[in-house]
């Protein structure tokens, strides 16, 4: 207990989550809704609430000096507003329940984007209420009574990776400002961050002939060559439906003459002297735009290979493959 | 972060009507360019936000603030004091709108504008003005509320309810808080400054219209709550200042000693009351005459005058006792009687002449008076409340010219007279009267009951109260002033039979600035101690008071705190579904729970299998249970109606 409590005070976080973290310490990523109790949400005067407690305080001193009734009867409703809306602060926040919502993936250099699903079960809505996660602007919302918000909290992604923002932290200090309420949590946020594509002019390397094909002489397209089961990222339109209707998988219509669009993406291609980030970079820029030529593709890394493949899909497959690219240790 | 987010127009708005709100009432006491200065202010940084033009820069801002402190200075040529204060209060929130770009410079503006409210009390406490501030407090707050919407805007509806209920849920606090905070007798500081207006009241002299003057004056002047009250509160004289030196036009107080104990004789029953005394400005404190107690921080005098160490400058309460038949000064002292009978030399030379030979013709002093008396009495003498003006030598003219008057006119002449046949005499101003309001029980003695009467020395009885006044106009001593004026000079201020509903919400109207005057406004230290150990606090110490404000104050919020904490919590159920729960409840008790599997229909079958002797009505209820809960006829009223009837047969 000692131990914690100096290591709460050693940390560089602001005073308010320091005691918080003293007092209930951090449990890590929790899954799934999290109601806040009672217990949860912390609560101390704003600056502006200091303020008020010093304006009181000077008009108390007025109304005993001048005997001014009415200023008792002021400083004191006044006083009491302060309590309540202590209260009301604490409320705005008490009983609502968080859930992580899913990230969409963005390109390093973007924001990354964290949907927070925010639901009020009581009969009271929730105005102004806050997610801030560190050191980011804060997001403002409402919740109304009996109803789930989705708040997005933005955060620039600067690395490629699995970003994990960490603990959040939601707040108020509706109605008056007076108070500050809070609670810190780990809803196991997480998005998913591609290497930022190589910008400017950057060719696609030269498509190489598929391997085992021979001459690939006067073949084309709509050479058909046979059928494979279905992968997800074939295009629809070499589906075989025919075949497909008699079988219970779909079929891929396998071509010949594709070699032109058979292109391998490779980790080793690209000169070391650019560095490991660059040369995801690049990768990166080249997927995208093979992609959008609408080509075959296939990526090398030094751990991985993807086979050549089109769409969407794949496309997305290898950028995660990119984002999560980790070198070997030596 | 949005604290730097540019105030919306409807937040501006907001703070500008509020310090407009609260600034309002400053405007009577402030000199002139102030207001309109700060007004102009408020117009101006309206228009700058509205269009999103820049504010003026910090310089200009520094410059124009020096500028105003020089103008402050230079209309009360000084910096010092509550009034100065409050001037450069107003300027400097006038002139921080100007800086104020950003959401969060709010806040310091909306605490001033909090703190503005607070000095307006300086100037009245009256209930409108409560009533007024209560109003600019509601404002003020759904601004605060309006500043902390950041998400969407804040409609001013919205704002202002939910401020109204912040106020209301800070009532309870704000009573006990009232109530048991250890009060302490203020200054802590310096002297409050007093109020240069001048009150209506009697003043320490008396010429000739002073007192009918202050007759046409509605104020109070004190407010009186009898332990007994006596059979005809009306015809009680309150023995104010007494008037011992006459100029030949005014009658001044004259010297008159300290005195530790005053020897005084007494011949009926003594009545205790308790004094509300409007602040006069002046030192004097009325009684019933004759004082028979001097309440703590007052002194007696020689002639029998009651009179505070301190200018009543705030509402005095004061307990007294009072012995309303009497003798005093049986054995005067020489030269408090000479003093008595002093006049200026050469003025009114037929008032002297007629008291001359009433001398003469008389054999005791008993007989002047009586001789005196008569001549009121019988002469044509008119009681009127616009007398025609006096000259050079207003005894002689009221007594042989005009001979008609007010009371100070027949007082201050019968004095006259009573020197001038070597009585001795001195003239004693106060009130005579009073009118005991219904409402509450409180006799209330207003401006327009001033009255002024004579003392005169006799061997053997010392001095006694003769009202001349009575003489002329009987009416006056016995019915009030009302009844004894002619028709044509009443007013409906001063009662009256026509103006019966009039007079009824005068005394309603009184009975609640009473009530206000002793709880609210009196609620003093002392007035404290009293109300606790009323209420049953053996020790009302401070300490004590302490205890009991946090226990009871911490009760309170725990119970405003479970209040709201169970609206977050609890669930809304239909009034259905509650009807219902009540029905298996009842099914419950007689040994058939509903399964938690079990619809409704389900669980009417087997209760019908069970107890066949209630199955008509199960049935009955389980169809109506499910046509308005899945049949779409949940607005049906007769239906839930029905409904509840079923489920109460089940009890």
């Amino acid at each position: 207990m000692k131990l914690a409590f100096l290591s709460a005070f050693r940390s560089k976080l602001p005073i308010r989550d320091r005691i918080g973290d003293w007092i209930f310490p951090p449990r890590g990523p929790e899954t799934g809704p999290v109601t806040l109790g009672q217990r949860r949400v912390y609560i101390l005067p704003t600056r502006g609430g200091l303020a008020y407690g010093v304006t009181l305080l000077l008009m108390l001193v007025g109304s005993i000096n001048y005997n001014l009734s009415l200023g008792f009867i002021l400083t004191f409703l006044l006083g009491g507003m302060g309590i309540v809306s202590m209260l009301h602060t604490w409320r705005n926040l008490a009983h609502v329940a968080l859930r992580s919502g899913k990230s969409r993936p963005v390109f390093a250099g973007e924001y990354a984007r964290f949907p927070v699903g925010v639901r009020n079960p009581g009969r009271v809505s929730r105005a102004s209420l806050a997610i801030q996660l560190n050191g980011q602007n804060a997001t403002y919302f409402d919740v109304a009574a009996d109803t789930e918000s989705t708040v997005e909290t933005a955060m620039p992604a600067a690395k490629r990776g699995l970003m994990a923002p960490g603990r959040f932290r939601i707040f108020t200090t509706y109605p008056l400002g007076f108070f500050y309420a809070w609670s810190n949590l780990d809803l196991d946020l997480s998005c998913l961050v591609y290497p930022k594509p190589e910008p400017g002019n950057v060719p696609l390397p030269p498509a190489q002939a598929a391997s085992g094909e021979g001459g690939a002489s006067g073949t084309g397209e709509d050479d058909f060559a046979g059928l494979r089961t279905y992968h997800p990222g074939d295009s629809p339109r070499r589906i075989a439906w025919k075949a497909a209707a008699r079988s219970d998988t779909f079929l891929t219509k396998q071509f010949s003459g594709t070699a032109a669009a058979q292109l391998w993406l490779d980790f080793r291609d690209i000169p070391d002297i650019l560095g490991l980030e660059a040369k995801l970079s690049r990768l990166a820029r080249w997927v995208i735009e093979s992609e959008a030529g609408g080509l075959r593709f296939g990526l090398r890394l030094p751990n991985l290979e993807l086979e050549p493949a089109a769409g969407t899909a794949h496309r997305d497959r290898c950028l995660q493959a990119l984002a999560l690219f980790q070198p070997a240790r030596r | 972060m949005n604290a730097t987010a540019a105030l919306t127009p409807v937040n501006l708005a907001a703070i500008l009507i509020s310090l407009a709100l609260v600034g309002a009432p400053h405007t009577s006491h402030l000199p002139v360019w102030i207001p309109v200065f700060a007004g102009l202010v408020l117009l101006t940084r309206f228009y700058l936000g509205y269009r999103g033009k820049p504010l003026p820069n910090r310089w200009l801002l520094l410059a124009a603030a020096l500028v105003c402190v020089a103008g402050v200075a230079f209309s009360y040529r000084t910096l010092y004091g509550r009034d100065v204060g409050v001037a450069l209060l107003t300027v400097m929130v006038a002139l921080k709108l100007m800086e104020m770009s950003a959401a969060r410079d709010t806040m310091v503006v909306v605490l001033l504008a909090y703190f503005l409210v607070i000095t307006n009390f300086f100037y009245s406490q009256t209930i409108p003005t409560a009533l007024y501030m209560l109003l600019v407090v509601w404002i003020i707050t759904a601004t605060m509320i309006g500043l902390q919407h950041r998400a969407a805007k804040a409609r001013p509806a919205d704002m202002l309810r939910h401020s109204a209920l912040l106020i209301l849920q800070a009532v309870p606090v704000m009573l006990v808080l009232f109530v048991l905070f250890p009060r302490v007798q203020g200054p802590l500081w310096g002297l409050p400054q007093i109020n240069v207006t001048t009150k209506t009241g009697l003043s320490d002299t008396m010429s000739p219209g002073d007192v009918s003057v202050l007759s046409l004056s509605d104020e109070v002047a004190f407010r009186v709550l009898f332990e007994t009250p006596p059979e005809k509160p009306s015809r009680l004289y309150w023995r104010g200042p007494v008037l011992n030196e006459f100029d030949g036009q005014t009658w001044h107080p004259g010297l008159s000693l300290t005195v530790n104990t005053l020897e005084f004789e007494a011949l009926g029953p003594r009545l205790r009351y308790a004094v509300t005394l409007e602040p006069h400005e002046r030192r004097w404190l009325f009684a019933i005459d004759m004082p028979a107690a001097v309440p703590a921080g007052a002194f007696l005098t020689s002639d029998y005058q009651m009179r505070s160490r301190k200018q009543v400058r705030e509402r005095l309460r004061y307990e007294m006792e009072s012995v309303p038949l009497y003798r005093i000064g049986q054995y005067a002292k020489n030269w408090d009687l000479t003093s008595a009978l002093r006049l200026p030399a050469k003025v009114s030379p037929r008032a002297r002449a007629l008291a001359e030979t009433w001398k003469q013709q008389s054999a005791n002093s008993q007989e002047i008076l009586t001789r005196a008396l008569n001549m009121f009495r019988e002469q044509p003498f008119i009681y009127t409340l616009a007398p025609p003006p006096l000259g050079d030598d207003p005894v002689d003219e009221f007594l042989f010219t005009s001979r008609s008057g007010f009371c100070e006119h027949y007082a201050s002449s019968f004095t006259f007279l009573m020197r001038a046949a070597g009585i001795p005499a001195r003239v004693v101003t106060g009130y005579l009267g009073g009118e005991i309001n219904p409402l509450d029980g409180y006799l209330v003695v207003r401006q327009s009951e001033a009255h002024a009467w004579t003392e005169v020395w006799l061997v053997g009885e010392g001095w006694v109260r003769i009202d001349p006044t009575a003489a002329v106009s009987p009416l006056r001593v016995e019915a009030g002033l009302a009844a004894a004026v002619p028709e044509s000079e009443r007013n409906p201020l001063l009662g009256g039979d026509r103006f019966d509903w009039i007079k009824q919400a005068r005394f309603a109207w009184d009975a609640v600035a009473n009530s206000w005057n002793q709880w609210v406004l009196g609620y003093n230290p002392e007035r404290q101690s009293r109300f606790l150990s009323q209420m049953g606090f053996e020790l009302a110490t401070w300490q004590n008071m302490v205890i009991v404000l946090m226990v009871s104050s911490g009760v309170i919020v725990m119970v405003l705190a479970s209040a709201l904490f169970l609206r977050l919590v609890r669930q809304r159920r239909e009034p259905v579904q509650r009807l219902y729960q009540k029905f298996c409840n009842a099914m419950a008790r007689r040994g058939a729970p509903r399964r938690a599997s079990e619809g409704p229909r389900d669980f009417a079958a087997r209760v019908s299998l069970q107890f066949p002797e209630i199955r008509d009505s199960v049935q009955r209820l389980s169809a109506l249970y499910v046509a308005l809960r899945y049949g779409g006829k949940n607005g049906d009223m007769e239906l839930l109606r029905e409904f509840r009837d079923a489920v109460r047969s089940f009890g």
